[in-house]
C-alpha cells in the first residue's frame, strides 16, 4: 500500500505512453547511503534487536541457563540438607522462600531445580521439532508410500497414552532402585518424551509442507532448475517454520510439567536430585497451609515458560516480513 | 522464416484417475493435453488460447519439462529435452524460463527482491560469478521498470503490476531465449495489462526472445501475438498467424469464440454475429469420440462422431483447421488501428 | 447532483414502480484500519431507473464493490463505516431505517449476485433448498410448495432439466450453471433493482456471453434496474445503457455508452480506453496510464488522478475538481472536462 511512487509530483503534461512511473525513486536526488543487500534472517535479526519484548525474554532465558549451568552463582546452600526443626517455616531474611516440610532451603531448591527442567524440557523440545520437523518435511515433500509409511508409523505413536508409554520405556530402562546418575536419567526422560511426542509437529509440519508445496513460487522454483535441496531449505522451510516454532514454544511449558508427573510417578528423576516439579508435586499437599512453598517453583516456571512463548511469538513474527 | 528453435510433436499428457489408497486402481484417465505439435521460431511470439480446462496450462508445465509427458517429444535445437540429465538439463532450463500467472503466489513472500531475481544466479552458479550477481540483479530491476534501490524489499510490499515485473526480471536473468508466459496479464488490472504487454514486447525486441504466451484473452493475445494456436479439450483446433486467425477463421469453435468477445464499441452491438454455444465444455476425462467440438457445434454430422479431423489446411482455406466442414467465415471486422 | 427531487414512487399500469428506483447521494465510507482510515468512498452519487442498466466501471480498489455492498447493507463493520450521504430506494432514506426494514428490502426491493458463484453458495445444501429457503422464509410457503417454486426459477434462467437438478448440489454444477443458479436465486423475490458484482469475471468467454444475454433479457422482461459492476469496457459496451466511471471512491464521469466511448470526458477514461487491447484492431498501439492507483490512506490533494495524468496542471494538485455537469445525460470530473469533449 505505501509505494513511494504515489509521491510524484505533477509533472508537464507530455505524453509519457509507455515509460512507467514506478522507476521514480522516492528520494531521488538526495544521497543516500548504500544499501547493502539483506537475507530473510539478515531482516529478522534487525527487526528483532529493536523489539523490547525480544530482549526481555531472552535475558530471563539466560538468567535460567545461568542457573541451571552454575547454581553455585546463585546460592551457596545445600538444597537437599534438611533440618525438621524449621519444617515449613515462612519466608524470612535467613530462607528468602522460606523452608518445606522437611526443613530445606527453598531458595536454593528453585536455584538448583532449574537445571533438571530447563535441561529436559529444553533438550526434548528440541529433539521433538527437529526429528518430527525432519520427518514430517520429508512425508510431506516426498509424498506417495514414503508419506503413508511415515504416517501409519506416527500415528502408532500418536496412538499411545503418553504417561503409560512414559512409564513402559522408564520402568525398563530406570527401575525403581537403579543406580543410574542424574545425567544419564534426564537423557533418558529426554529421549522418552521425544519419542512419545514427536508425531505432533510431524503432523504439524507435514501438513504445512503439503499446502506450501503446491504454492505457485515452489513451480517457479523448479522450473527454474532448483534442486530438492534447495526447495528445502530456501523455499519450504521458512515458510513452514512458524507453525511449528509456535507449538515447540507451548511445548516446553508441558514438558516442564511432564518432567514433574514422570518423577512424581516415581520413575523420573529421584530425590536428592531437584526440579521444579518435584517441589510443586511436593508442595500440593500443603497448599492451604504454606502457599509459599507452591508459590516459588510455580512462579519460575511460569516465568520460564512465558520466556520461552514470549521469544518464539516475536521470532516467528520476525521471520514474517508481512507483519513487519 | 527465421531458424526454428522449439518442436513439439504429438504431446500427449494423461492423467491417471485413482481410487483406493494403498492399492490403487486406475479407473480412467483424464486427457489433459491428447497431442499437440507447435512450431516456434526465433524471436517470434506464438499465442495459445482456449477456454479454461483446454489443456493449456498442463502444455505450459510439460513444457517446463515440470511434468514428463506422457507420450510425444519436445526438441530444443535438436535436442530432446525429455532425455537430458543432469548438467545437461541445467543448460537447457536456462534457455526456456517461465512468467506465472498470479503475482501474489508465484514469489516466496520470504524472500526479498535481491534474492528472488538472485536465485537463478545461484541456481545455474557459473552464469554470473559471485561479485557481479548484485549489480546484475540492480540491472535486471531497471530493464524491467522498477527502483533498483528496491532490492530488499519484500513482495507484498509491492502492488500486483510491479510483482509480474518482478516475476519478468527473475525469467530474464539468464538470458534465456524461450519465455513460456502462462495467463501472465490476466490477474492484473486493466491500466497496469496494457504496461506489462508493453514490457513484454519491449523485452522481446531488445533481447530478441521467443515467446509462448498462453491466454484466455483472445485480445491481448492478438495483440502480442505473431502466430496462434486455439486449444480445446487437449487438442489444437485450429493455428495459423494471427491475421489467419482473427480474420479468416474456419473451425466453428475459433468463430464461436471470436463472436463472444465484447469489443469496447457500443456501436458494434447492432451490426454484430455473434455465435452463442450452448452447453459447457465436456469433461477430459471423457471426450466426446471423433471431433471434441461436436457436443457443441451446429454443423455437427455423423462423420464428426467418428472420425477425428486431423489438422490439415483444407481447399478454400490457407491454414491448418481441425474440422471436416473447415469453412472461412469473418467475425471480426478489423480494421487497422489509428 | 444533491438536488434531485425526491418523488413519491410511480406505479405503472401493470403495478410494477416505473422512473427513480435508487439513488445513491453522496455516498461517504472509510474502512478503519491498524494502518490508518482508509477512505474508500468519497461522495458517490448515483442513481438507477426502472428498465434501465447502469454500469460502474472501475479497476480493483475504486470502490465499485464497496459502494453495493453498503447498499446491500452487508458492508463489514468494522472496519467500514458509512461517514455520510444518503442511499434511497424509491425515495426512502436506507440508512435511516431499522434492521428490520433494510431487510425486507433486501431480496424483494435489491438484491444482488456475486462474482465466485462457488462460495457465495452453501455447498452441504442441494439448490432447491437454498433457492427455496427465500420462499419458505419470507412467504412462509411450505416445503413442497417452495421446491415447485424453486424449478420454476432454474427454467427461468434455463438450466435444462430443472427438475432433476434441483436436487444437486453446488459442485456438481458448471461455472455459468452456478452463476445462473445464483440469478434464480437473486431473483426469487422478484427485486426491483439487481446488482451484479462482476458476474461473468470468473467465466470464460462463451460462457460470459450466454450469462450477459441472460441478465439483459431478464432484466429487460422484469423492467429491473440493473447495476452492473465490472472492470471490463468491453462488456459493458455491449449491455449498459448509462456508464459511471469510478477512480479512488469519486465517480469521475458519467454518462450515456455512447457518448462515453465516443468521445470520452476524463483523463481516465481516455486512458482507459487506449489501454485495452481490442480484438478487431489491427498494429494497434497500447497507450498506458503511468504509475498506479492510488493508496486509498493517502489519497493525493485536488484531484486523486493527477499523478497520473497527462494533462496535469497545478490547479488539479490543489482543487478537488466536482463532478460538473457537461449535458443531459454526462458529467465529468475533470478541470478541463470542456476542452475534451469540445477538441476533435
Amino acid at each position: 500500500m505505501s509505494d513511494p511512487t504515489m509521491g510524484s509530483m505533477v509533472t508537464p503534461p507530455a505524453e509519457q505512453p509507455t515509460v512507467p512511473a514506478t522507476t521514480v525513486a522516492p528520494d531521488a536526488g538526495t544521497p543516500r547511503r548504500k544499501e547493502k543487500p539483506r537475507g530473510l534472517l539478515g531482516d529478522a535479526w534487525y527487526d528483532l534487536r529493536r523489539k523490547p519484548l525480544f530482549w526481555i525474554s531472552t535475558a530471563f532465558i539466560l538468567l535460567f541457563v545461568l542457573m541451571a549451568a552454575f547454581p553455585s552463582l546463585f546460592t551457596s546452600v545445600d538444597p537437599s540438607h534438611g533440618e525438621l526443626s524449621r519444617s515449613r517455616v515462612e519466608p524470612s531474611a535467613n530462607g528468602w522462600f522460606g523452608y518445606d516440610v522437611q526443613g530445606r532451603d527453598v531458595y536454593a531448591r528453585v536455584i538448583h531445580g532449574a537445571e533438571a527442567s530447563i535441561v529436559v524440557a529444553v533438550l526434548a523440545t528440541i529433539g521433538t521439532v527437529l526429528l518430527g520437523g525432519t520427518i514430517g518435511m520429508l512425508a510431506g515433500y516426498r509424498g506417495g508410500w514414503v508419506d503413508a509409511i511415515l504416517s501409519r508409523v506416527a500415528d502408532v505413536f500418536f496412538g499411545i497414552p503418553f504417561v503409560l508409554g512414559a512409564i513402559v520405556i522408564l520402568f525398563a530402562l530406570n527401575p525403581p532402585g537403579s543406580t543410574r546418575d542424574k545425567y544419564s536419567i534426564m537423557g533418558i526422560v529426554v529421549a522418552s518424551l521425544v519419542i512419545l511426542t514427536w508425531p505432533v509437529s510431524m503432523r504439524i509440519m507435514r501438513s504445512a509442507v503439503l499446502s506450501t508445496k503446491e504454492a505457485d513460487y515452489i513451480v517457479a522454483a523448479r522450473a527454474m532448475g532448483a534442486g530438492p535441496g534447495r526447495i528445502i531449505l530456501k523455499h519450504l522451510l521458512p515458510n513452514c517454520l512458524a507453525p511449528v516454532l509456535v507449538y515447540s514454544t507451548i511445548l516446553i511449558g508441558s514438558f516442564i510439567g511432564a518432567e514433574a508427573t514422570l518423577s512424581f510417578l516415581g520413575v523420573g528423576l529421584k530425590s536428592p536430585v531437584v526440579s521444579w516439579g518435584i517441589m510443586i508435586n511436593e508442595a500440593q499437599q500443603f497448599i492451604r497451609v504454606s502457599p509459599f512453598l507452591l508459590l516459588f517453583p510455580a512462579g519460575f516456571l511460569v516465568v520460564a515458560v512465558l520466556s520461552f512463548v514470549m521469544l518464539g511469538e516475536t521470532v516467528r513474527e520476525a521471520l514474517d516480513p508481512k507483519l513487519r | 522464416m527465421t531458424e526454428k528453435i522449439l518442436e513439439v510433436r504429438d504431446l500427449v499428457k494423461h492423467y491417471p484417475v485413482t481410487r483406493g489408497v494403498v492399492f490403487k486402481k486406475t479407473i480412467g484417465h483424464v486427457k489433459a493435453v491428447d497431442g499437440v505439435s507447435l512450431d516456434l521460431h526465433r524471436g517470434e511470439t506464438l499465442g495459445v488460447v482456449g477456454e479454461s480446462g483446454c489443456g493449456k496450462s498442463t502444455l505450459a508445465r510439460v513444457l517446463m519439462n515440470l511434468e514428463k509427458p506422457s507420450a510425444g517429444w519436445v526438441n530444443y535445437r535438436g535436442q530432446d529435452i525429455y532425455a537430458q540429465r543432469g548438467a545437461d538439463l541445467r543448460r537447457l532450463r536456462r534457455q526456456i524460463q517461465l512468467v506465472m500467472q498470479d503475482p501474489y503466489t508465484s514469489l516466496n513472500p520470504r524472500m526479498t527482491v535481491g534474492d528472488l531475481i538472485g536465485e537463478p544466479f545461484e541456481i545455474h552458479s557459473d552464469v554470473a560469478p559471485k561479485g557481479s550477481r548484485r549489480q546484475k540483479v540492480q540491472e535486471l530491476l531497471e530493464v524491467v521498470g522498477l527502483n533498483p534501490e528496491h532490492i530488499n524489499r519484500y513482495p507484498h510490499q509491492f502492488s500486483g503490476g510491479q510483482r509480474q515485473r518482478i516475476g519478468i526480471a527473475r525469467a530474464l536473468a539468464l538470458r534465456p531465449e524461450i519465455i513460456v508466459c502462462d495467463e501472465p496479464v490476466s490477474a492484473l488490472d486493466v491500466s497496469i495489462q496494457a504496461q506489462v504487454m508493453n514490457l513484454l514486447e519491449k523485452l522481446q525486441n531488445e533481447f530478441g526472445l521467443a515467446y509462448i504466451f498462453i491466454a484466455h484473452d483472445l485480445s491481448v493475445v492478438r495483440h502480442l501475438s505473431d502466430r496462434v494456436a486455439v486449444m480445446y479439450l487437449g487438442k489444437i483446433v485450429e493455428t495459423g498467424t494471427e491475421e489467419e486467425i482473427y480474420e479468416r477463421p474456419t473451425h466453428p469453435y475459433t468463430q464461436a469464440l471470436l463472436s463472444a468477445v465484447p469489443v469496447p464499441d457500443p456501436t458494434s452491438r447492432e451490426n454484430k454475429t455473434i455465435i452463442r454455444l450452448t452447453g459447457d465444455v465436456p469433461s477430459p476425462a471423457n471426450p466426446p469420440s471423433g471431433c471434441r467440438f461436436r457436443t457443441r457445434c451446429w454443423k455437427a454430422q455423423e462423420i464428426c462422431a467418428t472420425e477425428p479431423p486431423a489438422l490439415v489446411t483444407r481447399p478454400g482455406s490457407d491454414h491448418p483447421s481441425a474440422c471436416h466442414f473447415a469453412e472461412k467465415r469473418e467475425i471480426v471486422a478489423t480494421h487497422e488501428a489509428a | 447532483m444533491s438536488d434531485v427531487t425526491v418523488s413519491e414512487p410511480q406505479v405503472d399500469t401493470s403495478g410494477r414502480p416505473t422512473g427513480r428506483l435508487l439513488e445513491v447521494d453522496n455516498l461517504r465510507v472509510e474502512f478503519r484500519t491498524r494502518d490508518g482510515v482508509a477512505k474508500v468512498i468519497n461522495g458517490v452519487t448515483y442513481h438507477v431507473d426502472a428498465g434501465e442498466t447502469l454500469a460502474v466501471l472501475g479497476e480493483s480498489g475504486s470502490g465499485k464493490s464497496v459502494t453495493a455492498q453498503t447498499i446491500m447493507g452487508i458492508l463489514d463493520t468494522p472496519p467500514g463505516f458509512v461517514t455520510g450521504g444518503e442511499i434511497r430506494f424509491q425515495g426512502r432514506d436506507m440508512l435511516a431505517m431499522s434492521a428490520e426494514e433494510r431487510r425486507r428490502i433486501r431480496g424483494e426491493g435489491i438484491a444482488m449476485v456475486f462474482q465466485d458463484a462457488l462460495s457465495a453458495l452453501n455447498p452441504v445444501f442441494n439448490v432447491g433448498f437454498q433457492i427455496g429457503e427465500q420462499f419458505r422464509v419470507r412467504r412462509g410457503m411450505s416445503r413442497a410448495d417452495a421446491k415447485k417454486r424453486a424449478i420454476e426459477m432454474l427454467d427461468l434462467v434455463k438450466i435444462p432439466n430443472a427438475k432433476q437438478r434441483v436436487n444437486e448440489y453446488p459442485h456438481q454444477f458448471s461455472g455459468g450453471m452456478r452463476q445462473r443458479v445464483m440469478i434464480a436465486m437473486s431473483l426469487a423475490l422478484d427485486p426491483q433493482v439487481l446488482i451484479a458484482d462482476e458476474p461473468t469475471t470468473a467465466l470464460d468467454v462463451t460462457v460470459q456471453a450466454q450469462i450477459m444475454d441472460l441478465l439483459a433479457e431478464l432484466q429487460r422482461e422484469r423492467q429491473m434496474g440493473l447495476i452492473l459492476i465490472t472492470h471490463d469496457l468491453g462488456v459493458v459496451a455491449d449491455v449498459a445503457d448509462r456508464i459511471a466511471v469510478m477512480y479512488a471512491g469519486r465517480i469521475v464521469e458519467e454518462a450515456d455508452v455512447h457518448e462515453l466511448y465516443a468521445k470520452p470526458a476524463h483523463p481516465y477514461t481516455i486512458g482507459l480506453l487506449e489501454s485495452i487491447p481490442r480484438i478487431d484492431e489491427k498494429g494497434q498501439q497500447l497507450r498506458t496510464i503511468r504509475g498506479l492507483p492510488p493508496s486509498l490512506l493517502k489519497i493525493p490533494s485536488g484531484c486523486p488522478f493527477h499523478p497520473r495524468c497527462p494533462m496535469a496542471q497545478p490547479v488539479c494538485v490543489e482543487k478537488v475538481p466536482p463532478l460538473l455537469q457537461l449535458g443531459p445525460t454526462r458529467a465529468s470530473a475533470c478541470h478541463f472536462a470542456e476542452e475534451l469533449v469540445s477538441r476533435d
